[in-house]
């Protein structure tokens, strides 16, 4: 029962989430390969290494540089012939090119499985997670996004063959336009083992700064609570929560965020949380490890002084 | 040109979801429901392109027991043309995979060309529907968006679709499928003389039966838990360097 994963690239470099999913994999399948869509066949160098896989797969062509989901779901269900099992991470990418796949052959896929009980049976969560369902798939074939969040990140150390799929590209109805990437030398924030996050008690984009000199401050990644988002203090791709990422870091330090149930869905599994508000009766403050209720420019002012 | 707005009634997204301890399923006895959220921004983006003058029609479509249809009429006071009801005649457990089929069946017979709908529905959070429908017609597909510009020859539209990395901006040849995200529009209140309106649009409804379309499920829901959000013990603190011992004393920094 072999299981096929589907590797999301950052560039040349394998995404986290990828690796939660050879994880996940793992624990269904001792035959694990991995099937990588790209315009450069170089960047088969970085999952060659990966850990646990056995083959690579690969399928090389100029119209896959930005993952057209009508040709990447037409390839990869033509690639999952012999496979029991396609996993990927939970991001946009997979999120995309999944459930297309799922059509195309007639499976209905599992979203974010956050614990596997059996070959055939997962957990995954409903409502924004405030309630986790067992579930149980009665497919032949099985097609599933994982948290990253709630499964290891595979390592490197594997040599694994590269196969180059000689695959006939399809014709497309899209185009790609353009992509307006966030540029940041922060850590990822789905990855991040700190994250100081800000919402709407921040007030404007320029204040909104002060988080940004925060998370430097502590090697963090900077989030948002869609209130903050919405506001236009930063863009949409910080977003912490039930529709942006979902994070769970060792420290998320919230700053004016009173902790919408959307919001908390996103980084309730964290490890320590620390609010800093002036409002005591936020839902916020009731998760928190330590409250530091006062102004927050003063708190972030204090804190952004302090000698380390 | 006729837009297909597909809407959810799902669990009024400010209520808690509860659990019935006996059969460990969601328990939505006499609960608070409301059009999905996400449905409500598709249904404003296809009024948007109606009162332009770009759409001909607005057809919105919702399958489920008889309560469905106060969500269409929601649509319909909101401004929708008319409405199809799929008629259950139990509560079914239909699947994304499912929910296509039938979308799939409507949209051919009635030969629509864009079909806009809410990127997911907030009780079961699968992001699948659009996708999958997609896959089944064959048509051009546009997750996550953020933006919407339909071509002055109505033969294309330009997304912005809200990605992991940033903000991507596509084509798409129609037929296409766009799956909105929350910061695409702020959706319109239905006013009370348009609510009055409403109960005369037309509304057709369809037996799910009468389509022959297999919804056994293929996902078995065995049990459900709440986990929500723990409270915790919070300690409070009043100064940055009591914050910082504290988080160097947890070994978090």
């Amino acid at each position: 029962m072999s299981a096929l994963i589907l590797i999301e690239l950052n560039g040349s470099e394998v995404n986290a989430c990828s690796r939660a999913a050879i994880t996940a994999a793992s624990q269904l399948s001792d035959s694990i390969d991995a099937l990588v869509l790209t315009n450069d066949a170089s960047n088969s160098a970085s999952v060659s290494k990966l850990a646990g896989i056995n083959s690579v797969k690969m399928i090389v062509d100029d119209a896959l540089e930005n993952a057209n989901v009508e040709v990447a779901s037409k390839l990869i269900a033509d690639a999952m012939s012999g496979y029991k099992y396609l996993v990927s991470g939970s991001s946009t990418y997979s999120k995309n090119i999944l459930p297309r796949v799922g059509a195309l052959l007639d499976v209905q896929p599992i979203s974010d499985v956050c614990e596997i009980k059996s070959n055939n049976t997962f957990v995954r969560p409903l409502y924004a997670g405030n309630i986790m369902a067992t579930v149980e798939s009665s497919d032949d074939t099985i097609i599933m996004t994982v948290r990253a969040t709630a499964f290891e990140h595979s390592g490197d150390g594997g040599s694994a063959e590269v196969e180059v799929l000689s695959s006939t590209i399809p014709e497309s109805n899209s185009t790609f336009i353009s992509l307006q990437e966030s540029q940041s030398e922060r850590p990822e924030l789905t990855t991040a083992a700190r994250i100081v996050s800000g919402g709407r008690g921040l007030g404007s984009k320029e204040n909104f700064a002060l988080i940004e000199q925060l998370a430097d401050k502590l090697d963090a990644a900077v989030g948002a609570s869609r209130a903050a988002v919405d506001a236009g203090f930063i863009s949409n791709d910080y977003q912490v929560g039930q529709t942006g990422k979902v994070v769970a870091p060792q420290l998320y330090l919230a700053v004016g965020i009173s902790g919408a149930i959307q919001h908390l869905a996103g980084m309730k599994d964290s490890q320590v949380i620390v609010v800093i508000n002036n409002d005591p009766d936020a839902p916020m403050s009731r998760m928190a490890d330590l409250v530091w209720q006062t102004d927050l420019f003063g708190a972030l002012k204090e804190l952004n002084e302090y000698q380390v | 040109m006729k837009i297909i707005i597909p809407i959810k009634r799902v669990l009024d997204p400010y209520t808690q979801a509860r659990v019935n301890k006996q059969t460990e399923q969601v328990d939505l006895t006499n609960a608070k429901m409301a059009m999905n959220p996400f449905c409500e921004i598709a249904v404003e983006e296809a009024l948007t392109l109606k009162e332009s003058g770009a759409a001909t029609e607005t057809i919105a479509v919702s399958i489920g027991t008889d309560k469905t249809v106060d969500t269409l009429r929601t649509a319909l006071a909101m401004g929708v043309d008319r409405a199809i009801f799929i008629k259950t005649e139990s509560e079914l457990d239909l699947q994304p995979l499912h929910v296509g089929k039938i979308l799939a069946n409507i949209i051919k017979r009635e030969e629509a060309e864009l079909i806009i709908m809410g990127k997911q529905a907030v009780d079961n959070d699968n992001n699948q529907t659009g996708q999958i429908l997609s896959g089944l017609l064959d048509y051009s597909l546009g997750t996550f968006i953020s933006q919407f510009d339909l071509s002055s020859d109505a033969s294309s539209v330009e997304v912005s679709r809200e990605i992991d990395s940033g903000i991507e901006t596509r084509k798409l040849n129609l037929p296409a499928i766009v799956t909105v995200d929350l910061r695409l529009n702020e959706p319109r209140y239905a006013s009370l003389p348009n609510i009055m309106k409403a109960r005369s649009k037309p509304l057709e409804t369809i037996e799910l039966d009468s389509l022959g379309i297999d919804t056994s499920p293929r996902i078995k829901v065995i049990s459900v838990v709440e986990s929500g959000t723990k409270d915790r013990a919070s300690k409070q603190i009043s100064s940055a360097e009591e914050l910082f011992s504290e988080l160097n004393q947890m070994g978090v920094l």
